[in-house]
């Protein structure tokens, strides 16, 4: 299968992050997390339920990129205006998104980099739902550049999302819905089931070393002793791929596209 | 008792409702992102000398062009952004400059402050912000449940608005109103929140029982929740009005180029707030080019 990309390759590992979730809403914000949500209900985990990226529930995932306006079949009704009622704060959802920073404690932040909070040296889009989200559903993330800048030493600029770092846990407070599973980088696959949560990387992508992850990786991993290497969508895998991606949004995911083999 | 019809005439100007708001004032605007802003009564404040407001709003463009004028004092939110150009420029260019107050905040804990707001409650008790920045940067309270659980939990401060700003699809003169779309947001928790909402609309009617009374549960909020009504046609451009009109992504992004180059909002506020709504709408292709732009897909 030497005709297999690393985005093909990431949309198939982040699927896999979507098997045996039972009937929650998946998420897949970005267009290998959206293409891995779908193929996991198009494959192994139909139960799944998700939206149309507007506010209708869809049986049949709703394919990337232009198409005609009402080319969906709305099964159901999930608006921004109940999605907090239905989805978050029931802990029924998963969501795969891609925060600009993360700590070693899976801390993430979407809101500002840099400066203080009255005046950031960069500003972006603000922590928007992540907090809600992480308190009270799992989240699994998408990183298309592992890198010191992303998986950042010490703690993220502004915490947005919930982690696992007790300094940052207020007492009393519930954390039960914390649940972060699984991290897919152009690298390699994570999860976090080291110790106390630590940050592990459970499969490489083929060709990466271990000492790779960890040079692009602003603090210590934890690994599996021995490490596998990241699978490979099927034949049958791709097609679906294909079918939710007509105009071929993923190849442009990452630079040249490359294989997910790199070439020898 | 017999009620008139001239008491509960709410119609307005754009002008009237904007002589209605005063320096200083909490303003609750409707929509998200770039979706269902009144943006037409955002241009009438941009036109005024309406100052040091406080802006609560899921943001768009409505809370770039207010920061780029230097009407914000403080903003309360949870992201701003154009969509189809997900860093609002002119927003970001208000923060790196540290000119306003935020109060940073989730999405859900925004609309469960409205609701606060709406029920005439100090707070909103939530799990949402605890583990993260938002509770210490923003002087958010803790309480503990006084049952058994004794669990400890963010008081989300209700988020009262003096006045809320809101565009819908219909309104009759008496505020009884008509949303569509496929999403109506968070536009009726505004209009709860707020001591006072006026709603701009895509189309006035007389007695909307005469015209629409099949349409009755598209009223996401009553009536006594509407102090002035006006008819805007395309009063969210450059944003979106579903099922009416898509979002009109040349005007957004020559919104966006313009943070950059020249940079400078006088230079050009003409072009994206006009001297008039006629002008301004005349300026980007009239009502007939507005109703083509296409719905964004998702």
């Amino acid at each position: 299968m030497t005709d297999v990309t690393l985005a093909e390759l990431c949309i198939f590992a982040a699927s896999e992050a979507f098997c045996g979730n039972g009937e929650i809403i998946a998420t897949g914000v970005g267009p290998i997390p959206r293409l891995g949500a779908s193929l996991a209900k198009l494959t192994h985990s139909p139960e799944l339920m998700m939206t149309d990226g507007e506010a209708y529930l869809v049986e049949q995932p709703v394919p990337l990129g232009p198409r005609k306006y009402d080319d969906r079949k709305k099964a159901g009704y999930l608006p921004f205006s109940r999605f907090f009622d239905s989805a978050v704060w029931t802990g029924r959802r998963h969501a795969m998104v891609t925060p600009t920073q993360i700590d070693r404690f899976g801390q993430i932040n979407l809101s500002r980099l840099g400066g203080t909070h009255q005046q950031p040296k960069t500003q972006m889009l603000g922590v928007r739902g992540f907090p809600g989200n992480t308190i009270y559903h799992p989240n699994s993330f998408f990183f298309p550049q592992h890198s010191t800048r992303v998986f950042v030493a010490g703690e993220v600029d502004m915490i947005s999302g919930v982690g696992y770092n007790p300094a940052r846990r207020v007492p009393g407070g519930n954390y039960s819905g914390v649940d972060l599973r699984r991290i897919i980088t152009n690298l390699c696959v994570m999860d976090f089931g080291g110790a106390d949560h630590a940050m592990r990387v459970v499969s490489l992508h083929p060709g990466v070393t271990f000492d790779a992850v960890q040079t692009a990786t602003g603090f210590a991993l934890e690994r599996l002793e021995t490490l596998p290497e990241t699978a490979l969508p099927t034949a049958d895998d791709l097609a679906v791929i294909a079918a939710l991606d007509p105009h071929g949004i993923r190849a442009g995911v990452f630079k040249d596209n490359p294989p997910a083999r790199p070439a020898a | 008792m017999t009620v008139t019809n001239g008491t509960l005439d709410k119609r307005m100007s754009a002008a009237d409702i904007v002589a209605q708001l005063s320096d200083g004032m909490t303003l609750g605007i409707g929509g998200w992102g770039p979706r269902r802003k009144p943006m037409a009564l955002v241009r009438e404040i941009l036109r005024s000398d309406l100052k040091d407001l406080t802006i609560v709003a899921y943001g768009g463009a409505d809370v770039g062009m207010l920061c780029a004028a230097g009407k914000v004092k403080k903003l309360v939110f949870a992201f701003v952004s154009l969509d189809a150009i997900p860093l609002e420029p002119w927003f970001r260019k208000a923060r790196e400059a540290g000119s306003i107050e935020v109060l940073e905040l989730d999405e859900g804990m925004f609309q469960w402050g409205l609701k606060a707001a709406a029920f005439g409650l100090p707070f909103l008790p939530t799990r949402v912000g605890l583990g993260t920045d938002l509770a210490e940067l923003g002087g958010l309270k803790t309480v503990s449940s006084p049952y058994a659980d004794g669990e400890t939990l963010i008081a989300m401060p209700a988020l009262k608005l003096d006045a809320a700003l809101i565009h819908v699809n219909r309104s009759d003169w008496r505020g009884n109103v008509q949303l569509f779309g496929a999403d109506t947001y968070y536009d009726e928790w505004f209009a709860k929140a707020a001591a006072r909402s006026f709603v701009s609309c895509e189309e006035l009617v007389d007695r909307i029982e005469d015209h629409y009374p099949e349409d009755a549960q598209a009223q996401t909020f009553e009536r006594c929740f509407v102090t002035g009504v006006v008819e805007i046609p395309c009063g969210a451009h450059p944003g979106s009005m579903p099922p009416l009109y898509g979002w009109d992504f040349k005007a957004l992004k020559a919104y966006a180029d313009a943070a950059k180059d020249p940079g400078d909002w006088n230079a050009v506020k003409d072009r994206f707030v006009g001297a008039d709504e006629a002008q301004y709408l005349a300026s980007f292709g009239g009502k007939e080019a507005v109703a083509a732009l296409p719905l964004p897909i998702f």
